[in-house]
């Protein structure tokens, strides 16, 4: 019951932060309204309830920081690798669907993992399930690189 | 300084230009559904991240590249979504993709 | 001047998906074409602000990535239930 008051406090810091650089003015009287707004639309996702670990995941933002560096540097490589095989005559691909095994815990780090997955050109998810996950890959080479495993390791690190 | 700045944010642009053209390309190109959803995430990543961080070099004011940090942020949440949400539904509806021989170790 | 190149750019990229999208075949092809036909016009929305000196469009880029992402899942919905609400 703890838990869900840190992650009602998470939403509404997000809130009012985003009110604050979206908005620029600093006038008390603004600054309350965001203060009374923030509040109602944190009572409504409260009686919607969706406040919970799976919204607001305040328990992994910090290993999901260090996580999200080496997803930038797969993606850059995994971009160059497709836009090499768009641009290059003929047709160098080889597409392929496969399941992937995702030896994630919780549905929070298999959603992680799939969006990981999606998110790097040349691998699509197309299913997940608890455990595993469907991979769409443009070459086979994407999905040797996938199927070795080390994402897999990282984002089962950020769920700790 | 500001030429120094000018120079990256031209180059960040033309990258952008590229990869944004590269994903149109292959969307045209690619010979079914599921090998199309590839080009399309070059431009959601590759081609949004340059010409956003092109921009954000352009900037005058810290609240626009706030701003476009923020475009950036909901792209890449939303976008695989999408992708995923599609591939999915083509998946269910019974699409069978595009193998180059006889499509041999698939589940 | 730069910024007309990176617009041209984005235009002729949004032409080639919007040719996919009248192609097809499937419909999947077309809900695909318009999520990222969306996705370039939120890079031309926020160029666009900088070539006019208007950084205000970025407000509109803002709204429009996320009502892209609505508009495909309800394209997607409509399509594989033919409605949008709770059973009637």
């Amino acid at each position: 019951m703890g838990g869900k008051l840190v992650h009602a406090i998470s939403l509404y810091a997000a809130l009012f932060g985003l009110w604050l650089l979206l908005s620029g003015f600093f006038e008390p009287f603004l600054l309350i309204l965001a203060l009374v707004c923030c509040a109602f639309v944190v009572a409504i996702a409260h009686r919607m309830d969706v406040i919970d670990h799976e919204g607001q995941p305040v328990h992994i933002t910090w290993r999901l920081l260090t996580y999200l560096p080496w997803l930038a540097v797969q993606i850059v490589r995994a971009n160059i690798d497709v836009a090499r095989c768009t641009l290059s005559p003929g047709r160098p691909i080889d597409p392929i669907l496969k399941w992937v095994p995702a030896g994630q815990r919780s549905d929070l780090g298999t959603v992680i993992y799939a969006n990981s997955i999606t998110l790097t050109p040349g691998t699509v998810s197309t299913s997940a399930e608890p455990g595993r996950i469907q991979v769409h890959a443009l070459t086979r080479d994407g999905m040797a690189a996938l199927e070795k495993g080390d994402m897999d390791a990282r984002v089962r690190a950020v769920e700790g | 300084m500001s030429v120094l700045l000018d120079i990256l944010s031209w180059l960040l642009l033309m990258a952008g230009s590229f990869f944004v053209v590269t994903g149109g390309i292959g969307l045209v190109r690619m010979p079914d559904f599921f090998t199309r959803l590839h080009p399309s995430g070059l431009v959601d990543t590759m081609g949004a991240t340059l010409i956003v961080a092109g921009l954000v070099l352009q900037a005058e004011e810290w609240q626009v590249s706030v701003k476009l940090l923020l475009v950036l942020v909901f792209l890449y949440l939303t976008g695989p979504t999408a992708t995923h949400a599609v591939a999915h539904a083509a998946l269910v509806g019974g699409l069978k993709p595009w193998t180059k021989g006889k499509g041999k170790d698939q589940d | 001047m730069i910024f007309f190149v990176t617009a041209s750019a984005i235009i002729i990229g949004m032409a080639l998906a919007l040719s996919r999208a009248v192609l097809g075949p499937t419909i999947y092809d077309r809900i695909l074409a318009i999520n990222s036909h969306g996705t370039k016009t939120v890079l031309l929305i926020a160029v666009i602000g900088f070539l006019t000196g208007r950084p205000d469009f970025l407000d509109l880029a803002l709204v429009y990535a996320l009502i892209n992402f609505i508009g495909t899942l309800a394209a997607l919905k409509f399509f594989k239930y033919g409605r949008l609400g709770d059973e009637p």
